[in-house]
């Protein structure tokens, strides 16, 4: 099943509120998927920083003295923020790449979740509720997130087998359902020099998105892409630095409904997902058609 | 399930009894519309704050009145025989799934296959319906005031299906004895379903479901009738790509 929620705001007054608002919406699908369950969070924006989440099994070993032996290897100062088996690390956003290469190459059993200028993503194996409270979700201010409780069908119950899956800066998808011509789109992508860290379908359509807008396509243009390029079951939910997007295959057998209102946008695979958002029973609620982009951007 | 836990959970007042789901479980109160008695003086139910829950109110079995004050989740009334269920608000997919008899009135949308395999009773749905409403319904007549979506009545057996909107792709697929009632446009049709005449006694028919349906001003006339061409009844190789 998997379930699916994604939370777009238009109104600033809510930003102080996203993460809890977003982690009720994925507490409430828990019974969508007990494998795995991750949340992305879009926060402010900081002019002289860029932030990339990282994840080790051994927190206690890889995350001490990182921040000062990475300041040396990349020659700027760099900050680090731990929470449980996750480290935000913030550093000059021109340094960022330089920094995912030294992180890797300092530590070498760290995995990089995502990175980009206001992105955090936060995902592990077990319940919503236990994700949201080790990480400490609630609390988190944004503009924007989405978050995915997961049934696996396609590949290990693992930290990296979780969504959200983020390929590109500040770019990450949640999905429900399955691909079924993931390894051929993924050989294509690996031919364009896109590096993939897991067997995961959902994995492949980031990627293919990360690669589409790559190229110069707007997010709308690139969730078009996947209607004629993947083939399968899918409710995409996409987070880019200041979009948000939502598409579904033709057949549209995964559930979806959305809701929008003054204040916000949100996605949920069920309505429950949505029941205790403010201002819902008056919301324009729909179920988004089969076959048709919806996207934001702020 | 005891009595007196339940009726710790429903409070009873003139009218009807009131099950308010933020202090009781759904199970509590789909086990108390179980306990129904042929014949209970407990006609009139209210279920509040639904917020959106799988499985209300299924497998009703006595004629009683049950209001839903909110949107639903899944298979809301499922199996239902005999009850007539209102949804004031929205139903997640699957309403009325496998009903029996009785009706469902759903006051906003229906998500997906609203009615499927039906085999009696009328759902009426007074605001759109998705995607494969009233799919393999087998006696079920579904009345929907808004449009439908994509693969609707897809192998359909038997019943009415009565849409005063718009229909989607692929209307009655595959479609076998059911009569298939449009007002509005059809994307297209499925394989093996066509436009059929509209004589006399399906005006008539098509009279009865909407006085049932409480729908007045529109008029059997603005509707095209659509049913099954019969030719995939039996398998001939010449229509082998239509399967």
């Amino acid at each position: 099943m998997c379930g699916i929620v994604g939370l777009f705001l238009k109104d600033k007054s809510l930003e102080p509120k996203l993460g809890a608002m977003l982690s009720e919406m994925l507490v409430s699908l828990s019974d969508r998927g007990p494998d795995s369950a991750g949340i992305a969070i879009y926060g402010a924006p900081s002019r002289n920083e860029a932030k990339i989440t990282i994840q080790s099994a051994k927190p206690a070993r890889d995350f001490r003295d990182l921040d000062s032996e990475l300041a040396k290897a990349i020659g700027v100062p760099v900050s680090i923020a731990v929470k449980s088996t996750h480290a935000v690390v913030r550093t000059a956003p021109a340094k960022i790449d330089e920094a995912r290469e030294a992180i890797q190459a300092l530590r070498p059993d760290i995995r990089i979740m995502g990175a980009g200028d206001v992105v955090e993503i936060y995902k592990e194996v077990g319940l919503p509720e236990a994700v949201v409270d080790r990480f400490d979700v609630r609390k988190m201010a944004g503009t924007h997130g989405i978050g995915h409780t997961r049934m696996a069908t396609e590949s290990a119950v693992t930290t990296m087998g979780a969504h959200p899956f983020s390929t590109g800066a500040d770019q990450c998808l949640v999905h429900n359902g399955s691909l079924s011509n993931h390894n051929n789109v993924r050989r294509e992508l690996v031919r364009e020099g896109m590096k993939f860290e897991t067997e995961n379908d959902t994995e492949v359509a980031a990627a293919y998105l990360s690669s589409q807008m790559a190229h110069g396509k707007n997010l709308g243009e690139a969730l078009e892409g996947t209607l004629s390029d993947l083939d399968g079951f899918f409710t995409f939910v996409v987070g880019t630095k200041n979009g948000f997007g939502v598409v579904r295959d033709p057949i549209a057998c995964k559930p979806a409904v959305m809701a929008e209102t003054d204040q916000y946008v949100a996605f949920g695979s069920e309505y429950r997902a949505l029941t205790k958002l403010p201002g819902i029973d008056n919301a324009r609620v729909w179920e988004p058609e089969p076959a048709t982009v919806y996207f934001w951007e702020h | 399930m005891p009595a007196t836990k339940l009726s710790k959970a429903a409070t009873q007042d003139h009218a009807s009894r009131i099950f308010d789901l933020d202090v009781s479980s759904l199970r509590e109160l789909n086990q108390a519309l179980h306990n129904l008695a042929p014949g209970s003086n407990e006609t009139a139910w209210e279920v509040l704050h639904p917020k959106g829950s799988h499985s209300v109110a299924v497998g009703v079995d006595q004629p009683v009145s049950i209001d839903v004050r909110g949107s639903v989740g899944y298979y809301c009334g499922g199996m239902n025989s005999g009850s007539t269920i209102t949804v004031h608000g929205s139903a997640g997919p699957g309403v009325g799934e496998n009903m029996m008899s009785g009706s469902i009135i759903v006051k906003g949308d229906a998500s997906q296959y609203a009615g499927a395999t039906g085999k009696g009773g009328l759902l009426v749905i007074e605001g759109n319906a998705s995607s494969r409403c009233g799919i393999s319904m087998k006696g079920i007549d579904i009345v929907v005031h808004g449009n439908i979506g994509h693969m609707s009545a897809f192998m359909a057996q038997s019943g009415n299906l009565v849409v005063l909107g718009d229909a989607g792709d692929a209307l009655g697929d595959s479609i076998y004895e059911a009569r298939l009632f449009v007002r509005g446009k059809v994307d297209s049709l499925g394989a093996d379903c066509i436009a059929k005449e509209m004589r006399p006694e399906h005006l008539e028919l098509l009279q009865g479901l909407l006085d049932r349906a409480g729908i007045t001003g529109v008029k059997p006339s603005e509707f095209k009738r659509y049913g099954s061409a019969r030719t995939l009844y039996n398998f001939n190789i010449d229509n082998a790509d239509a399967y």
